[in-house]
């Protein structure tokens, strides 16, 4: 990496993927109560493993602490926080205004996403807001931070210097505007990507292979999603109830071979695989493990992975 | 059309049991093609109510009437000379024609006997779909004449979500994922390069969220 780099925020992240070392992230997801350790024992376990943690927004609409003042907890340990906004609970003046918020802590990560719809969650009979899409929330931040204007056009004291990033999932339909969709979050401003969960390598190595033809993996950061299996049951779970997954037969048929014990560590096994093999592939930045309430597992797969240590960047 | 559902006969019940006469009014309007509120529905209710009434051993009035329209005045007018003969109104109406009957009746209580839904189609004989939600600017020559802010859950502008699958939505299994519409639309169409053309954030001041809504004509206006 001998050409000098440049990076447009003071993100940590940025700065890692910038200079052109496979970036770790990892998230937790926040508690369903107000105790401010759910958060920071998560992340202990995590944070010399990963080079910045994503903090979930109320994810598939179950009502739980901010993400906000969870990003806020781990800012205060020191830590690289990726402050994860839906556009579902928020309008356009909340979505601001939290940015904002975000900013005054100086959290420098921000993942755009639209957010599960509410009939998933705790709150079923809820509205919800969709003022802007994630799309939108995309060009939000980016104007915040690039023009230094809110929406309305008025000037921003001390805008937010965020390093922005959206989601992109290679597996739901139709397949192919999947990467047109990609380039259009690029076109918006999106500067990294965390993928959906990776179960398909197959599929996945296509889209990005159809990434490569357009030359948009020099445009933006990809870090390959990946969550381990704790069991046959929950990759059976994941590949027929939740929505735009892929799961394929020979993976839930592996997972299912094994002896019930033996499970966690197949799960573990595919998830290491799956880095080594995504390692060597050409687009893939990094990598985004979400180890869902089995954080304590991120570490090993790091080292295993050969991963480990983390570039020492400030 | 104004989509509407027919009320269960029990909530309606409630809402007219201490009343003695009782006009059920219909509409020749929308609610007649779904099938919710036309001529037909305000037979089946008045029915309903008569059983219902004389099981209780109670006498009550029951008159059946189907106005043209509930939302224009002219046809409202109609029940000028003969709206004091009930204690009551049960509209059958959608909730515009209920309101314009409450307006014009200031004195009588109008009930809905429907639930208004939406502005949709008639799918198939006996299925309504929504089509869209009054947003006041229209776009659907952008997105291939499938509009997203009535047919897509999260009213995505730029969709679709991660959630689509197999063409369906994440919300429902019954549930057409509007964005594979609108892409197979742009496919037909020969206009997928528009695809990538980023829809800019909406302006909402039209729609609900400006508040309730006036359109005036001057040049028809008397």
């Amino acid at each position: 990496m001998s050409e000098p780099v440049t990076t447009h925020t003071p993100s940590k992240l940025e700065k890692i993927l910038a200079a052109g070392h496979l970036a770790i992230t990892s998230e937790c997801g926040p508690p369903r109560g107000s105790d401010p350790e759910a958060i920071t024992k998560k992340a202990e376990m995590i944070k010399d493993h990963v080079d910045a943690i994503n903090i979930t927004d109320n994810q598939t609409s179950v009502t739980r602490l901010s993400s906000l003042a969870s990003c806020i907890h781990l800012k205060l340990m020191g830590l690289e926080p990726v402050l994860q906004m839906v556009v579902r609970d928020r309008n356009r003046i909340a979505l601001q205004s939290d940015i904002l918020g975000a900013a005054s802590f100086d959290i420098n990560n921000i993942l755009c996403l639209s957010g599960d719809h509410q009939s998933f969650g705790d709150s079923a009979q809820g509205q919800n807001v969709f003022d802007i899409d994630s799309m939108q929330l995309i060009q939000t931040v980016r104007y915040m931070r690039d023009e230094g204007k809110f929406l309305g056009g008025d000037e921003i004291k001390r805008p937010p210097n965020m390093f922005v990033g959206a989601a992109a999932n290679p597996f739901a339909d139709p397949f192919e505007i999947r990467v047109p969709r990609l380039a259009k979050k690029i076109a918006a401003g999106a500067e990294f990507i965390q993928t959906q969960c990776i179960y398909n390598l197959e599929k996945f190595e296509l889209w990005l292979e159809q990434v490569r033809d357009r030359g948009l993996d020099e445009k933006i950061h990809i870090l390959a999603g990946l969550t381990p299996f704790k069991s046959a049951g929950m990759a059976k779970y994941m590949k027929n109830r939740v929505p735009g997954m892929d799961v394929p037969d020979d993976v839930v048929k592996r997972m299912s071979g094994v002896a019930k014990e033996k499970q966690a560590d197949e799960g573990i096994k595919i998830c290491i695989e799956s880095i080594q093999r995504l390692k060597e592939t050409k687009g893939v930045k990094g990598f985004h493990i979400m180890a869902i309430e089995w954080e304590e597992m991120v570490p090993g797969i790091v080292e295993s992975a050969g991963l480990y240590p983390r570039p020492n960047i400030e | 059309m104004i989509v509407a559902e027919r009320k269960p006969i029990e909530e309606v019940v409630e809402t007219v049991e201490d009343f003695d006469r009782i006009l059920v009014l219909g509409c020749n309007e929308c609610v007649t093609v779904c099938e919710a509120g036309g001529k037909k529905e305000v037979g089946v209710l008045a029915s309903a109510l008569r059983m219902y009434f004389m099981n209780q051993g109670k006498e009550v009035k029951i008159d059946e009437i189907t106005l043209e329209r509930q939302c224009d005045h002219e046809y409202l007018e109609e029940l000028r000379n003969n709206i004091d003969d009930y204690d009551c109104v049960i509209s059958l109406a959608c909730g515009v024609g209920v309101q314009f009957m409450a307006e014009k009746y200031f004195n009588k209580p109008i009930l809905p006997g429907v639930n208004t839904k939406f502005m949709g189609a008639t799918e198939e004989r006996g299925v309504w779909g929504e089509r869209c939600q009054g947003c006041g600017q229209c776009m659907l020559a952008e997105t291939g004449g499938i509009c997203p802010v009535s047919r897509c859950a999260k009213r995505l502008f730029n969709g679709p979500c991660g959630g689509s699958s197999d063409g369906m939505c994440e919300v429902g299994d019954d549930l057409v994922c509007a964005w594979q519409l609108i892409v197979e639309r742009l496919k037909e169409l020969n206009k997928m390069d528009d695809y990538e053309t980023i829809t800019p954030i909406k302006d909402w001041s039209t729609d609900r969220a400006g508040g309730p809504r006036k359109v005036v004509r001057e040049d028809v206006r008397q």
